[in-house]
This record gives structure tokens, sequence and C-alpha cells, in this order.
């Protein structure tokens, strides 16, 4: 089993750390803003990094600990911080987030919440303690461990039983959630989708700007998904303590469908069919004329596509989905890599000639690319280190999108959104057969010798 | 007068000035205000933007994963040489070793970089969590230098222990630590040869500079810590004089140098015609060299005449325009209203996350009445002045450029993630046409145009 080349370090991480992962996940709750207990720069980190890939303006509070609060306890200025993020922000909901330094102290923030909504009498803001060590896991753990605190906090005693269905989304783009809500409206049912980060993360421009964008999931809709009719979770590899399907379905009862994100065919059926299944309806024409008309495409591509070989990386789930369209398509996933602890990837992508790696780091990844040399690389940003040594194109998608613009709008999901992205992965590779053939095969085969060659 | 605003925290009163005649100062150097969204970073930031230019040298983050995932090659730095630097090495600490522990860990961390790299120089970086959990830093990195015979250097930047600027402040320390384990001294100095401090090389700056330096007969030992090196920065102890641009980041290293080796320093700025003309002269006469001093004079005014062509159709565009900067240090946002000013265009706002009392002093003494002066911002604050002040546009960071985008305003990078100089008279073409580039793109027509439901 092949792990990273450094024992004792991860060198170019494939990862980031849990408040990464908690900030995303209540970006997309209405009205919400997040207070992170810890010092300065954690806020500042994560700020700057989905501001460079949503492009969106993103306000995170600090507790800005220093010092003394290290020493003494961060309690008073956790207090402070929420009364000016009261008064700055005026939020329906504050998540407050812990971090390394905080954990570390010993901040029992439930606590001083407790107090601090009984000193000043808080009524009309729901404040959320989350605890996100960075070390503790990943980003990726991190978001789901805070939407499925986020849907503990508001889970009643009593649920009220409804039609509706529960939507877990994982690693989905704002474009990606408002397909999956166009979905919805095609069988007529109603979603509790969590988080949607549709219009808090791709927000639009108007004359007056908001500091707390507009649009997220509504406080009604996080109580409703105990009564739900199931729950749909884009989270096959997510261990089961994290998973807020799980805690719906253990304390609730609500029927669990944990799956992939719908990325390519297969991915897309296995979500529409649950759909049907759930809501007993037939599937809907014009969904049949959307996975004809992807089928259709796969077909007139799959030569081209079968040239391909790639190496996919990013987030356990994109990772997991994209291989799936890769395989589907006849690209050979070369290496398929995620740097959160992933145990179960290698127990669904049992191919002989694929490296399969989890818990890895770039540097390692990096090493494996000059062995297997992929002609194609699908992953985030963080892979144009890669790129700019071995020159191998690299598809930007998942998290984080730093040099390349419109992550926030790529559509990947779906039959129209996974034949969009398959397109640009053939297209790539058209382009890498195109460019220089001329030369390649005057190079190989015009014989300069004038026949000596096979005299 | 200070401003009174319903939308301002009490407590930041202090740190908000309107430029009037006989105005007090303004409160700065503080810990950021909890719950203010500061969009300052930490400690551990400081330190790194300042050491992570030094090409050759290997950068081990000791913590959880994120420092090192968000500062991944975070300067963009171009390097002559070795590229070791652009790699983030963490030693991704996970809970058991938050438990038992960490500088098992650390050690042989070093050992493995020892073993596959052989760096001459290893920056250890203590971050939030090793602060607490008390990590000996200094025996480890003793102990490996013992063994491997490499320089192996602390960098005391735990998140919580102050702001940026005590990060700053600790990789002083760490180059002073690299220069003194060469006792080596020339008995005799070239009057010519100099180091030019608080230059990070981000877009080539020290190599467009460097030009400039040959043509008038100086001598640079090396940029510090731009496209340096390990020894590089051995040898900067021989230099005859220092320079100093970002002094906020820098001047405390121009002073130990000049305790520690007798170097005087002056200050200098490249920004901008008006300065990088001054600073060439400044320099000229450091030299103590009447050959050199002529040079720079005939240098200037070929140099000025070709750089007014230039710019004269940007000037045109742009004159008028209202500015609005946020930037880092003092240093920068002093330099760039003197570039406005060259380019006819006004700012009416201007701010810094670690300005200090004598650069706020500045920057009063060079703005227009009305001016809005802010120490520690955020996002609240910048929306609302930048609306009253009607800026056309804002300077600053990553985190920024949504927000201006958002209020339908032009945006200049002058940050990290700048891909071209923007240093001496090259640089100050390359400004005018980013600045000319955002303020008069077709888009904001659009803007002010009206919707759909308009006639």
């Amino acid at each position: 089993m092949k792990t990273k080349n450094y024992m004792n370090m991860n060198v170019n991480p494939c990862k980031m750390c849990m408040p990464m992962g908690g900030s995303l996940a209540f970006k997309g709750i209405e009205n919400s803003m997040i207070l992170m207990h810890g010092s300065q720069g954690c806020a500042t980190y994560i700020r700057r990094h989905m501001a460079t890939h949503y492009n969106e303006p993103i306000d995170i509070a600090s507790s800005s600990l220093s010092e003394n609060q290290t020493v003494h306890g961060g309690s008073k200025n956790l207090k402070h911080g929420l009364k000016n993020v009261i008064k700055l922000y005026n939020p329906k909901v504050i998540g407050v987030l812990t971090t390394c330094l905080a954990e570390t102290i010993g901040e029992d923030i439930k606590r001083v919440i407790e107090e601090f909504k009984n000193k000043h009498s808080i009524t009309g803001v729901d404040i959320i303690p989350v605890s996100t060590p960075g070390y503790g896991a990943s980003h990726y753990e991190g978001f789901f461990h805070t939407v499925r605190s986020i849907v503990e906090y508001y889970s009643p005693e009593t649920p009220e039983k409804n039609d509706k269905i529960n939507i877990v989304a994982g690693d989905l783009t704002p474009a990606d959630i408002r397909e999956i809500k166009r979905i919805g409206k095609l069988y007529g049912v109603d979603f509790n989708l969590i988080p949607d980060i549709s219009e808090t993360l791709d927000g639009s421009f108007k004359e007056d700007y908001s500091k707390i964008p507009k649009g997220g999931t509504t406080i009604q809709e996080i109580r409703s998904m105990a009564g739900a009719k199931a729950t749909i979770e884009f989270a096959l590899l997510l261990e089961e303590k994290y998973s807020p399907g799980i805690f719906l379905k253990e304390k609730y009862g609500v029927e669990l469908y944990k799956m992939s994100m719908p990325v390519g065919l297969e991915g897309t059926d296995t979500f529409i069919k649950a759909l049907a299944k759930i809501t007993g309806r037939s599937v809907p024409k014009d969904l049949h004329a959307e996975r004809e008309r992807m089928l259709d495409g796969m077909i007139d591509s799959h030569k081209y596509n079968g040239e391909g070989r790639a190496l996919i990386f990013g987030n356990p789930e994109i990772t997991y989905a994209t291989t799936k369209l890769c395989s589907e398509n006849g690209i050979t996933p070369v290496i398929v890599a995620t740097g959160a602890k992933a145990k179960t990837l290698k127990k669904y992508f049992d191919y002989p000639n694929s490296l399969i790696m989890d818990d890895v780091d770039f540097e390692t990844i990096h090493s494996e690319v000059k062995r297997l040399k992929p002609n194609i690389m699908i992953g985030n940003s963080d892979g144009k280190f890669i790129w700019e040594k071995e020159n191998i194109p690299l598809i930007r998608v998942g998290f984080p999108v730093h040099d390349h613009i419109g992550a926030q709008r790529k559509l990947i999901i779906g039959y129209t959104g996974s034949m969009t992205y398959l397109d640009e992965i053939t297209n790539t590779l058209l382009d890498l057969k195109h460019s220089g053939y001329r030369q390649r095969i005057y190079d190989e085969f015009y014989d300069k010798s004038g026949g000596e060659k096979y005299a | 007068m200070k401003a009174e605003k319903s939308y301002m925290l009490d407590e930041r009163k202090d740190h908000i000035l309107i430029k009037k005649s006989g105005s007090d100062g303004i409160k700065c150097d503080q810990d950021s205000v909890s719950g203010a969204v500061s969009q300052r970073a930490c400690v551990y930031c400081g330190a790194r933007v300042v050491l992570n230019p030094i090409t050759d040298a290997v950068h081990i983050v000791h913590g959880p994963i994120g420092c090192a995932s968000y500062t991944w090659d975070i300067r963009g730095s171009l390097s002559s040489g070795s590229e070791n630097f652009r790699n983030s090495f963490s030693t991704d600490l996970q809970e058991r070793d938050i438990i038992f522990g960490g500088e098992k860990k650390l050690a042989s961390a070093i050992e493995e970089i020892v073993e596959k790299i052989k760096p001459q120089t290893i920056f250890v970086y203590s971050t939030c969590v090793v602060g607490v959990i008390g990590d000996d830093l200094e025996a480890v990195c003793k102990e490996a230098e013992k063994k491997f015979a490499i320089k192996v250097i602390p960098v005391q930047s735990s998140g919580f222990a102050g702001s940026k600027k005590d990060g700053y402040k600790a990789a002083c320390n760490a180059i002073i630590s690299l220069m003194d384990s060469d006792s080596q001294m020339d008995d005799i100095k070239d009057k010519r040869s100099f180091n030019y401090l608080g230059e990070f090389n981000l877009a080539g700056e020290i190599w467009i500079l460097g030009r400039y330096f040959n043509a008038l007969g100086l001598k640079l030992i090396t940029g510090m810590t731009g496209d340096s090196s390990t020894d590089k920065l051995k040898e900067a102890k021989n230099a005859s004089f220092n320079i100093v641009q970002c002094a906020g980041s820098s001047i405390y290293l121009a002073e130990q140098m000049k305790v520690k080796y007798g170097i005087d320093y002056d200050r200098v700025s490249f920004f901008g015609i008006d300065d990088t003309s001054e600073s060439l002269r400044n320099l000229a006469k450091l030299s103590k060299d009447e050959r050199v001093v002529q040079k720079a004079e005939a240098f200037i005014e070929l140099m000025i005449e070709e750089t007014e062509e230039a710019l004269e159709n940007y000037k045109n565009r742009c004159r008028g325009k209202k500015v609005a900067i946020y930037v880092g240090g003092g240093f920068k946002a002093i330099s760039l209203i003197k570039q406005f000013n060259e380019l006819g265009m006004e700012t009416v706002m201007v701010g810094t996350q670690t300005g200090r009392k004598e650069e706020y002093e500045k920057i009063k003494e060079l703005s227009n009445e009305g001016t809005v002066i802010l120490d520690d911002t955020n996002p609240s604050e910048l929306e609302s002045f930048i609306k009253e002040k009607g800026a056309d546009l804002l300077v600053g960071g990553v985190k920024e450029r949504p927000l201006a985008y958002k209020l339908g305003i032009a945006f200049i990078d002058h940050n990290h993630e700048r891909k071209h100089p923007l240093c001496g008279y090259e640089g100050a073409v390359n400004f005018a046409k980013e600045v000319d580039l955002t303020v008069n793109s077709p888009v904001w027509n659009l803007v002010k145009g009206g919707g759909l439901d308009e006639n």
C-alpha cells in the first residue's frame, strides 16, 4: 500500500483544517454569521481561501485571542465577540467554531454561550457551538460534522411528519445546488437542502449590498428535517460519526440514502432513482430526455476518452464521483488521491491499473505523477504546482480554485452538468492529440533515409 | 476630529480619524477587537511572509495542517536559484501529538528532510498549539544542528503571541541568527555594496532594481528576503550600508544590523516615479562616491523622460478619480497616496492593518482635509466609508477585492497575488495601466445602467 513519501510530515497539503469545513457549512445557513474562537489568523486565512474561490466577500469574525487569554481563558473575548457580531451584523444564527487554540486551552464554549445569553437576555439569535479543532480531522470531516451539529441543534423533541426530502449537499457548487433544486421541481418535491450555498456563495450584483448575503437553508427547513420522508446524503465515504443522515436515521428513523455526488450517468441514475423511489413517482420525462442526450454525448466522445489517463485528486467525494465518471467513459484513472482519511476509497475502486491513495500529500502525488505519467489532471488549484512542472493539463474542479475564475458557477452534477464536465475533459484530451500530431507523425514515420530502414 | 457613526463599535472609534487641521493622533498598535472582523492575520503569518522568500531554505510548520495549507507558496516570490521555499512542510499534528507532545515527530521530520533534501537551512515555525503544549523548539533545533551540521532555526511564531508585527520581529531574529552563524566579516568593505531590506521579489522587483543598481555602479549583495539564499544572507554582513523599503517588516532587522555589524541604513521606496527617483538619489549618496551620484542623475533623467511619456495617456484617463486604500503596512499606504497623486487621483480613505504611529502621522500629513484614516479596520467600516466618500477604486488585499466589486467599484491588487511588478519606473507604468484597466472598464457603464425594467 502506497503511503506518503515523508513519514513524519505532510508536504504540500492536499487537505485543509476542520474550521474551514465548518465555515463552508455555516455559509449555507440563512442569515448566519460565523465567529471563530481562536487567534486572529485562522479566520483571516479561511476568509482569504474562500474569497478567492467564490469571488464573494467572506465575513468571518474572530475572538482574536492573544497571549493573555491563552493563559487566563478566552471566555471574555468570546462574549465580547458575540456582542459585536450581533451589533455589526444582526444575524439570526451565529456559528461559533473552535480552533486548535481554543480546544487546546480547554474552552467550554457551550457554557460561555449560555452565560452570555442569560446575562444579556439574548433572544432572536441562535448561537450554535461546534467543536472543530484543526488537528481533529480535515475540512472534509469538519464540514459534515458542522452540518450535523446544526441539524442536531435544531432537532425537535417530537418531529412533525412531512413529505419533504432532506438533501445533505457535500462538495457541491452553488450551480450544482441550483440544479438539484431544479430536479426537485421536476418531481414536484420539496427539499430540505443543507447547506444551501446556491445564493450565499454565488451572489448577484445589486444596487444595495447586504453584508449577510441573501439565501441559505432556513431554520424552518432544518427543523423539518427530523420529520422528513428520507435523507439523501452525498457523502459516500464519510465516517458515520460525522454524518447528519445517520443522526436523523438513528434518532428519528428517517430513511437514509447514502450515495456519491450525482456525477456521471450511473451516479446521476442512483440519485434520480432514489427520488423516484422515495416519492413513489415515475421519473419525469425531462430527465429521461436529459439522460438520453448524455448517453448520446458519451457515445460521441468515447474513443477520445479511451486515450485518457487521469490523475484525479481532491476531497474524497468529488474525487470518488469524478473517478466514476472517468471509468464509465473509458478514461483510465491512473492515480486517485485524496488528502483526507478515506479508507473506503480503496474498497470502491478495485481497479488493477489504478493507484488509489488516501491521507496523501501533493509531494507524494507529484512523485507518482512522474512515475505513472497521466496525461490529464482533474482536481483543485493546488494541483497547479504539478501542472507547472510537468506540463500536464489541469481541469480545475472542487475546492479551492484560486487561479481560475468561475468555480462557484461550475455545474458538474446531473446529466446535463456531467456531460458539460465530461466535454471539458474530452476536449482537453482532443487538444492534446491535435496539438502537434503533424510533427509527431512526421518524426515517427517520415523516412529520411529513403527506404534504407526496411532494406 | 473623531468619527461618530452608529455602524461603528464604540471601541473602534479611536482607530478612525477624519483629517481636519489640528486633529489628534490615531490609536494603533493594539490587539484586534473581538468580533469586529479584523482583516489581520497572525504572528505565524508575519514570520512566514518575511522568511518564505529565502529560496534554498526548507520551511517546516510545526503544527496542525491548516497553518501550512493556507500559506503554501503564499508569497509567490520569484527565485533565480532554488525552489525549496515553494514547498510547505507540515508536521501535521494530530490529537495524539497534542496530548503527548510533538517534539519527537519534529525531530524525525527534520531528519527526513536532511536525508532527502540536505538543505543548508531549515526554519521551524511554532504555531498556536505548539505554544500551548510547550514543545521545546529551541532544544529540538539545537540538537538537530549539532547532529546534521546545518542551520536549524526556531521561529517563535505562535499565532496568539501578539500580532503580525511580532511575527515580523521573530523572522528578523531568525535572519540575524542565520547571519551570525558565519563569523567571517571582510576587513575592508566595498563602499558601494549594500543590502535591500523589506523587498520580497513578488514579481521580479529585485531584478528590475538590480538593473538600476548596476547602471549606477552599485553592488547589491542581497534582497531581504526577496531572491535571497543562505549564502547571500551570510554575506550580507559585508555591506557598507542597508536600504529599507517595507519598514513595518524590516526596520527592526536594519536596526539590529546596525547595532551588531555597524551597518547604517536609510529608508527608500521604489513605488512611483518621485519616490523611485528620490530613493535612487539617496542611495547614490550613501555610496559616498561622486561618480555614482553623477551616474544616478543621468539615469534618473533618462528614465523619468521615458516613463512620463508612457504615463501621459493613463493620466488623462484616470485624473480626478477618488481612491480608497486598505493595505497591510504603513509604508505601502504612504507610497500609494503619492503614486495616486502622480496620476492626479485623490485619496479619500486610507487605512492599514499594522501601521505605526509615525507612519499614520505621515499619512495624515499627505492627506487632504476630510480624508478618512483607519487602523485595523473591518468590512463594515470599509463599506460605509467607501460609500460615504464616493470612492471609485479600492486598493487592497485579496479579501477586500470581492467587497469592492460588490459595491460596484474598481480594484487594484497590491498584494501577494499580483503577477506583474509595480516597483521602479516600469512598475509605475504597470501600476497606471492596472488603474486604467479597472477604473475605465466598460463593465461599470453596465453597472450604472438600468436593469430589465427600465425602458
